[in-house]
């Protein structure tokens, strides 16, 4: 059978940054990656990143994966394997991968997921209309293909990921004719929504889309005003002619194999979703299997770095490796984790930490 | 209110903006971030000294205009596109006013583009002065327009028609 | 409809080939998913439920929704979005829940 010491699975920032950390302590990685190329939701994003210098800020999202991905592939210590699904887990520590149309299983020491999030759907009559698409999706096919999604593009969520895409959906030469948002504020932070809202694009907050409309594919849909219960106010329907409309209401961690291999999950709102209870050095409850990014909850490639290099770091550790500058490092990155959720951005996410917590102690 | 439409209020925009003298003495940066997020690339970018030091990296800039020479490098630092540079000094009814570009087409120089204004409203028209690249490493662009003095704290964008 | 120019992205594209969809002949990029030289080509539509037989798009893009399955050299169940375009491959809008070897699967 296929053996790797350390298995790491999914390479956004976490799973890169997972493999690089514990490849330099002197473990051996696997890394797998379902797409053709590495680099996870980064290779998507045109632009400029926030957090501080140790997480590449003020450089754009699809540079930093190039740059990630060119240490991990020149690294002796870390194998790639793309176009590799992990599918399922089995006892004994071992992971079946799909590989051209084979299934092939590997066996590991230690395991890392970090196999990112999907998109939500949001439930409205036709909201299966061709069209309807999810923001990440539009992403990827104008950003990483070069395709156009459409040519009025309506986005359903100010969060960070409605207002960015939207930016970039003005950048590709698409018209935007408004961001519509269910509650009463915009999540995504405030300057990026200035930088679109200069741009004429309107961002109408307290709204939402009761219908979509069309034959084959979409072709308008109808907004509406929500009063202080989230109920939509009658007579202030509004049609809106688009021929996309982008859904981008929030992510779930992908967290499948975590259940299968009957990892402690905990239903947390804040972080996304059912996700898996941790140890304070990324370790779930079942032993050698550790996990970071967006799995872990839903937050920023800025922490999904640092999650990363916590995981490979002590994976490696718990191997024998790298026992001398753990402490050091892992202090380093703690340091870092810290800041980026100390500020009101990181409120949810500190929430959601504390209540994952809280049900384990009540549990116990 | 930029909670609920991206467009900060005029109290939030006059609370940035440097003193009148200072505004007289030549060009100065404004900062028009408003919200604490873990972000500090501004900072690291002036070597002038323009920007306070962050404690943490969800501060807010404060600024040490007296350092400021609005040299423009903190334009193309920031992934919130929200610093600019305003020289009033110009000319008498002019001013020059530096903000960063993403979008195509990017502007001549000398051509006359729509200045908008912070919700994307036509204000003026205004002429590029000056294109200049962010940096090798960086696809922003930072122009540099002559608008009408009165409209040099209002126009935050353009529009190549 | 395809991005010409943009500000900040170069676009790779692979060999120009050509493939057919539901019989008609359509250009696309070698190594480009299905998908998105289906949409590129105006193509839509690229699949119906199974009840009730409504249009689907591709909605995820990524390989995870099956939104966008169609059959892709008479195999049912290709996730079109990540498929890479070959050239001559057949594309063809999956009835029900296709067939596998001569067995259909309703
Ligand atoms: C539009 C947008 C803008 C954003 N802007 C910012 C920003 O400015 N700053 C910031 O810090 N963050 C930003 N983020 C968030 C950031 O991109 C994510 O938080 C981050 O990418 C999460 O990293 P990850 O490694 O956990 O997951 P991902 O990047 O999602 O990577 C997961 C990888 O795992 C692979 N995978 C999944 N399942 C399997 C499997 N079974 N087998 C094999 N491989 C698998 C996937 O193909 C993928 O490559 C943004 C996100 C979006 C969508
Ligand atoms: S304009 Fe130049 S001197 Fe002024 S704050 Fe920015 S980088 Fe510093
Ligand atoms: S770089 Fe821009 S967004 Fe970040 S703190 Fe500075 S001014 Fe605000
Ligand atoms: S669109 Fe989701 S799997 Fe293809």
């Amino acid at each position: 059978m296929n053996k790797a010491e350390i298995l790491v699975i999914g390479s956004g920032p976490a799973g890169l940054k997972a493999s690089l950390s514990a490849a330099d302590q002197g473990a051996g990685v696997t890394l797998v990656e379902r797409d053709l190329f590495l680099g996870g939701q980064l290779v998507k994003q045109t632009h400029m990143f926030f957090g501080s210098r140790e997480q590449y800020a003020s450089e754009r999202g699809f540079k930093i994966a190039e740059k990630l991905t060119a240490a991990v592939e020149e690294h002796p210590g870390v194998r790639v394997l793309k176009g590799a699904a992990a599918l399922g887990y089995y006892d004994d520590n071992v992971v079946t991968l799909e590989m051209k149309g084979r299934v092939v299983p590997v066996s590991y020491d230690a395991m890392i997921m970090a196999t990112g999030a999907q998109e939500n759907t949001l439930m409205f009559p036709n909201c299966d209309l061709p069209g309807i698409y999810g923001a990440g999706a539009v992403q990827t096919l104008m950003n990483v293909y070069g395709v156009l999604p459409g040519k009025r593009v309506a986005m359903l969520g100010a969060g960070n990921i409605g207002v960015i895409v939207s930016y970039q959906l003005l950048q590709a030469g698409v018209e935007v004719p408004a961001i519509i948002e269910a509650a009463p504020e915009i999540g995504a932070y405030h300057v990026h929504a200035s930088k679109v809202r200069r741009m004429g694009v309107p961002i109408y907050t307290s709204q939402t889309v009761v219908s979509a409309h069309g034959t084959d594919t979409l072709e308008k849909v109808i907004i509406v005003k929500l009063d202080g219960s989230w109920q939509p106010v009658p007579g202030t329907e509004k049609e809106l002619d688009v021929d996309v409309l982008c859904i981008a209401v929030g992510l779930t961690p992908l967290t499948e194999i975590l259940f299968q291999a009957g990892c402690e999950m905990a239903y947390i709102p804040e972080l996304g979703g059912h996700v898996p209870r941790r140890s304070a050095v990324m370790e779930t409850s079942v032993p050698n299997i550790y996990i970071a990014g967006d799995v872990s909850g839903i937050e920023e490639a800025s922490a999904a770095m640092v999650e990363g290099t916590i995981a490979g770091l002590t994976a490696a550790f718990n191997l024998g490796y790298g026992r001398d500058s753990y402490d050091k490092k892992i202090a380093a990155a703690n340091l870092e984790l810290d800041a980026l959720r100390k500020g009101p951005t990181g409120e949810k996410i500190r929430t959601g930490l504390q209540n994952l917590k809280r049900t384990v102690e009540v549990r116990q | 209110m930029l909670k609920k439409t991206g467009v900060p209020t005029s109290g939030q925009v006059e609370a940035v903006k440097p003193s009148p003298e200072r505004l007289a003495e030549g060009p100065v940066v404004i900062v028009e971030c408003f919200q604490e997020i873990p972000c500090d690339p501004c900072y690291t970018a002036c070597k002038r000294g323009g920007f306070l030091p962050f404690e943490d990296i969800n501060d807010l800039p404060r600024m040490d205009f007296a350092k400021c020479n609005g040299c423009g490098i903190c334009i193309g630092a920031c992934p919130g596109l929200a610093v600019f540079v305003v020289d009033e000094t110009y000319a008498e009814d002019k001013a020059l006013l530096m903000i960063p570009w993403e979008f195509l087409p990017v502007p001549e120089e000398g051509s006359i583009v729509k200045g908008l204004n912070r919700e994307g409203d036509v204000l003026a028209d205004v002429e590029v002065k000056k294109v200049r690249s962010a940096g090798s490493h960086n696809q922003t662009s930072i122009l540099t327009l002559i608008v009408p003095k009165k409209y040099a704290h209002d126009i935050r964008s353009i529009r190549v028609d | 409809m395809r991005i010409q120019v943009h500000p900040i992205l170069e676009f790779k594209k692979g060999k120009k080939i050509s493939f057919t969809y539901d019989g008609k002949t359509v250009e696309g990029y070698e190594g480009e998913p299905i998908a998105a030289a289906l949409h590129a080509a105006g193509v839509r539509v690229l699949s119906h439920s199974r009840n009730f037989k409504r249009p689907r798009g591709f909605w995820c893009a990524i390989g995870n929704c099956s939104s966008c399955n169609m059959s892709v050299n008479g195999i049912p169940n290709v996730r079109t979005c990540v498929e890479p375009l070959q050239d001559g491959m057949i594309v063809e809008t999956q009835q029900g829940k296709g067939v596998i070897g001569g067995v259909p699967g309703e």
